[in-house]
């Protein structure tokens, strides 16, 4: 595989990192995600939306593993439209997918090398990338251990070592903290913090606490529309006292999906 | 990440002091096996004694790794060069081309009167393979894959240079055990294969094997068995014909296989 240039991996500045216009995406036969509008630059940004909401389908759509259907979707100032060329795109591109599939006999060092591979990485780089990724998601004593040996919030850790490999301009993390431990999650909230300060980080997740804790931006949405943008703390605002039990920014998050559903109705 | 300890009781642990009980001794440890900050204090924290252990001991190691060969380099892991090539995923397939292969080979020695089988399934034999090698249930890390740059046309073409490695010489063994002319076995069988790429970039690589398959069986295939007679397409001379249908269905495939580095819904 060639070798790819350092000014052609070169951080490249663009208004936005994402920006999806009137997007629709297929999910199958559905539009998983019709008509979606977005716009989204440096920082981390938690993506929040029930169960069905097209989070999944967008964030494939936006790992240019899905072509849109419609609407118009830009990466990094470039087209993503089934048309044009996608390789620099994808080579600042980091993408966790929410069930990511792997090889259970490559150690960590192995899948994550493999992955720098095809992000065609210049050779001499990889091994001290490498090394940095498996550091940054605290798996350094597991480095040699075996995929399939590793518990599920290891490989769950080693799948996001594999998607940062390359400090990827545009990083996609969907349910990244699944099957980790609450100590993990913390660690995982300081490495978004850390990522989100350099790179467009989107996180797809149902934990609103995490949302809360360590993005900048959050962004709902439900039936594959754009509900509700702002920040954190603009969520928690949001909310009313009708669920005493739960933190602030869940109140918001609830009171956010009630309001659209009610203007839905109407 | 446990509390840190207290600075006496770092102080404590690093004077190996006996009134430190073992559990507390087990959790300092087990907590600076995590904590960078804590290991520095401890460093700060260790007596003279202690100090003039750890000179002698890293004196030792010095002299130890000064003295032992530094190892060989590590060969590249295998499982990393089958993953590359996807040669795991394919073996079934690839075993399933060569049981096919060996029986009408076995066939066409029993039975005189018929036509080649070996010469009239020739064509279709990287097929099976080609059409799993870039199919996201062949790959369990597809949609990883599928995300990075190296996505479409490379790991098509690597895959399918996977096949043709594995499927020519399998080939070209059958048909020097039956007699049959190399060039009629292995022409087709490239044509096939630069046909598949070629209608891969329209309708999916799957699709189109499946489809070649089926159109080469019906159309030539059977009515061949039927009639028990070489087909016209097969026989001696046409393998100019082959040739220059193999050249340009390539030249014409690697305009076209351009269309695999795009978004595709075949993929």
């Amino acid at each position: 595989m060639r070798a790819v240039r350092a000014a052609e991996t070169a951080a490249t500045t663009h208004p936005w990192a994402i920006h999806a216009d009137g997007l629709q995406v297929r999910a199958g036969r559905q539009l998983a995600v019709n008509g979606l509008d977005l716009a989204l630059t440096t920082g981390v940004h938690g993506l929040l939306g029930p169960n069905g909401a097209g989070k999944t389908t967008l964030m494939r759509a936006l790992a240019t593993v899905l072509t849109p259907a419609g609407g118009r979707l830009t990466l990094l100032g470039r087209p993503v439209d089934g048309r044009a060329e996608l390789r620099p795109v994808r080579r600042a591109l980091g993408y966790l997918p929410q069930h990511f599939g792997f090889y259970p006999r490559f150690t960590v060092r192995e899948f994550v090398g493999y992955m720098a591979w095809l992000k065609e990485m210049p050779k001499a780089t990889i091994p001290a990338a490498v090394q940095r990724a498996v550091d940054r998601v605290g798996l350094t004593s597991r480095a040699d251990a075996r995929l399939k040996t590793l518990s599920g919030g290891m490989l769950r850790r080693a799948g996001i070592a594999q998607a940062i490999v390359n400090d990827p301009q545009i990083l996609l993390l969907d349910e990244p903290t699944v099957g980790l431990d609450p100590e993990q999650r913390l660690d995982f909230r300081e490495l978004l913090r850390d990522l989100g300060t350099d790179s467009c980080v989107l996180v797809s997740t149902h934990l609103v606490e995490d949302v809360a804790a360590a993005c900048t931006d959050v962004v709902v949405i439900n039936e594959g529309r754009l509900v509700w943008q702002g920040t954190p703390e603009g969520l928690t605002t949001q909310g009313d006292h009708s669920h005493a039990g739960d933190s602030p920014a869940e109140r918001g998050y609830s009171a956010v999906l009630r309001r659209h559903r009610a203007e839905a109705a109407r | 990440m446990s509390t840190h300890p207290s600075p006496s009781h770092l102080h404590r642990y690093a004077a190996a002091d006996p009134g430190l009980d073992e559990a507390s001794v087990w959790a300092i440890e087990a907590h600076l096996e995590d904590c960078a900050d804590c290991r520095a204090r401890l460093a700060g924290s260790t007596t003279a004694d202690t100090q003039a252990l750890i000179d002698r001991v890293a004196a030792s190691l010095d002299r130890e790794i000064a003295a032992t060969p530094v190892p060989a380099a590590r060969s590249r892991s295998w499982s990393v060069l089958r993953h590359r090539w996807l040669v795991g995923t394919l073996s079934p397939w690839l075993a399933m081309t060569a049981a096919v292969l060996a029986c009408a080979a076995a066939l066409s020695s029993l039975r005189a009167g018929l036509p080649s089988l070996v010469l009239l399934i020739a064509p279709l034999a990287p097929l099976p393979g080609v059409a799993v090698a870039w199919h996201r249930r062949a790959d369990p890390a597809w949609e990883l894959i599928a995300a990075t740059p190296a996505a479409g046309l490379t790991m098509l073409l690597r895959r399918t240079a996977a096949v043709l490695a594995c499927v020519i010489p399998a080939l070209a063994l059958v048909g020097a055990g039956t007699g049959v002319s190399l060039a009629l076995t292995l022409l087709p069988c490239l044509a096939f294969t630069a046909a598949t790429l070629l209608l891969g970039t329209l309708v999916g690589v799957r699709r189109a094997a499946t489809g070649l398959i089926a159109t080469w069986a019906l159309v030539v295939v059977a009515p061949s068995l039927a009639a028990a007679r070489t087909p016209a397409l097969l026989e001696p001379d046409s393998a100019g014909i082959w040739a220059l249908a193999t050249v340009l269905l390539t030249v014409t495939a690697l305009f076209r296989v351009d269309g695999f580095r795009r978004l595709a819904h075949h993929d």
